[in-house]
């Protein structure tokens, strides 16, 4: 049979539209799910009441307000030394042992599975400096976990920055860090937005390092301070569809819908600054 | 005068050598040209005089760069590269307005007066020939003027700095017939206040502008001499074989 190119070609193109397809289709699922069976539990009393009559009933305002604290604190954390980081290995770092030492590690402590950022964050934070079980140590590990995520997105936000600004910068008597500060930086806050996004997005639907180092089965009351211990979605969603039994439907999806909601809005947020910065800047 | 002595340069980049044994003075308020075919070094040799090339890390040299009879590695980077200034092959402005381009070198100097700045900005702009076109939308990104107008851009952008050099490496490599004549009067009108030092792959731009003509090839000095006697009678056969478009 001889070939004909034409028909090749829409083959090609069946298959490569069809594999794209197939991550659609899962995305929609989970969102038209969730949305079905827990929009019936929404509601402002679910949204800002506390639990109530062991879970099964009332709201989950602890666990949000506890994971809202944790993912600043995660933040805080590690935004400042990521960026602080990603400067230097992009900016300072020579080709030299350290610089391939420090990017192997990088690499490695993106690998690390979550529950042994659990574990090692019982063991440094809470045992070894005493923090105990608070939001304190679990931000910490929190920050831990999401540091590669936002040193690698940062230092290929700051290497896209075309060479040539900083040679001009240069060019014209400016210092390497008035260059840095005033050219290379500014141009690469879109991309190390959106590293920390998907930071906040990860450290807000993690389970596992959070279990040890600060989430709380149930507390009758609000953390007052970040020694305290808290509730969080993820474990909350984990308690009450395997540790509580009897625990209505709606409810364990209104759980997830909130959390899955938390995360898509500050996902948007970070969509629309690009969208600014890139309307801003052009190059 | 002699605003530059180069003596005895050579300049490896890893194992390449892409200098040889330079030696070339440049005088104070000539537009002295370097033309030569492309990998000749001429590049390299240009950004040797505002110390660019360091940026490279593979960049090793030997030799020595006097600027006014001072070593330019004895003077602070920051300082020599203001007292140098550089204009680049492609228009390359920073994602700032025009103003704030303009404005760029002499804020990093740590200059916040904005009477003074609006007066330099005016007066470079107005030097570039480029004011009339732009002095209702100072304001306006920079990205949105036409590549002969970046260009001109950038020369202001280096005049602010108040340099006593200015380097063009082939700036009007990317522009129309139009733009390049702009430049070239620009140039021109420049020398009586700054030293240039113009490389181009155009010949023609070189015989038109240059007072003096170096021309390099594969990393070598071949000569320099006075414009007209490089273009009318050369001492070495590979120049004017290079100038009739023999090879290149």
């Amino acid at each position: 049979m001889k070939r004909n190119p034409q028909r090749t070609q829409k083959i090609a193109f069946f298959f490569l539209l069809l594999a794209t397809l197939l991550i659609i289709v899962p995305v929609g699922l989970i969102i038209v799910i969730i949305i079905q069976k827990g929009l019936p539990a929404i509601n402002w009393q679910f949204l800002t009441d506390m639990p109530r009559q062991g879970m099964r009933a009332g709201g989950i305002f602890p666990a949000i307000v506890g994971t809202v604290y944790l993912v600043l604190g995660a933040i805080s954390f590690a935004l400042p030394i990521g960026l602080l980081a990603a400067v230097y290995l992009s900016e300072y770092a020579r080709a030299n042992i350290l610089t391939r030492l420090i990017k192997l590690s990088i690499v490695n402590l993106a690998g690390v599975p979550s529950v042994v950022y659990g574990l090692f964050g019982l063991a440094l934070f809470v045992v070894f400096f005493k923090f105990g079980a608070s939001i304190l140590s679990g931000s910490l590990t929190l920050g831990l976990m999401i540091l590669p995520i936002i040193i690698t997105s940062s230092v290929e936000a700051l290497e896209s920055v075309p060479q040539s600004f900083r040679e001009v910068s240069l060019s014209l008597g400016a210092s390497k860090w008035q260059t840095i500060r005033n050219i290379v930086l500014p141009n690469a806050v879109p991309g190390i937005i959106t590293g920390t996004i998907l930071g906040v997005g990860r450290a807000a639907g993690e389970t596992a390092p959070i279990l040890f180092t600060v989430a709380a089965f149930y507390l009758p009351q609000l953390p007052s301070s970040i020694f305290d211990q808290a509730m969080a979605l993820p474990y909350h969603l984990y308690v009450i569809s395997t540790q509580v039994p009897n625990v209505d439907e709606k409810i364990r999806y209104g759980t997830a819908l909130v959390l899955l909601f938390m995360v898509l809005s500050v996902n948007l947020v970070a969509v629309i600054i690009r969208y600014k910065f890139r309307k801003l800047k052009k190059w | 005068m002699t605003k530059f002595r180069i003596t005895n340069i050579n300049v490896w980049f890893g194992d390449v050598h892409s200098l040889r044994e330079v030696n070339l003075e440049v005088q104070s308020n000539e537009i002295l040209s370097v033309i030569g075919p492309s990998n000749s070094g001429k590049t390299t040799f240009i950004r040797m005089l505002n110390r660019l090339n360091e940026l490279q890390l593979s960049f090793r040299m030997s030799g020595e760069i006097d600027l006014d009879t001072l070593s330019i590695k004895k003077v602070d980077v920051e300082e020599l590269r203001r007292r140098v200034g550089m204009v680049f092959a492609l228009p390359l402005p920073l994602p700032l307005s025009i103003f704030d381009n303009v404005a760029y070198g002499p804020r990093m100097q740590g200059i916040r007066n904005k009477t003074k700045l609006k007066e330099n900005v005016e007066s470079c702009l107005k030097q570039a020939y480029l004011w009339e076109e732009v002095k209702d939308r100072l304001n306006t990104s920079a990205f949105k003027l036409s590549g002969g107008q970046q260009q001109r851009l950038c020369i202001a952008r280096t005049l602010a700095v108040k340099p006593e050099v200015v380097l063009f490496d082939e700036p009007c490599s990317g522009l129309d017939p139009i733009s390049t004549a702009k430049v070239e009067e620009a140039m021109l009108k420049l020398k009586q206040h700054y030293t240039i030092v113009l490389v181009t792959n155009n010949v023609k731009q070189a015989a038109r502008v240059g007072d003096r003509t170096a021309f390099f090839l594969n990393g070598e000095l071949v000569e320099v001499d006075q414009t007209d006697k490089i273009f009318t009678a050369p001492g070495d056969q590979r120049t004017d074989d290079y100038i009739r478009g023999k090879f290149g």
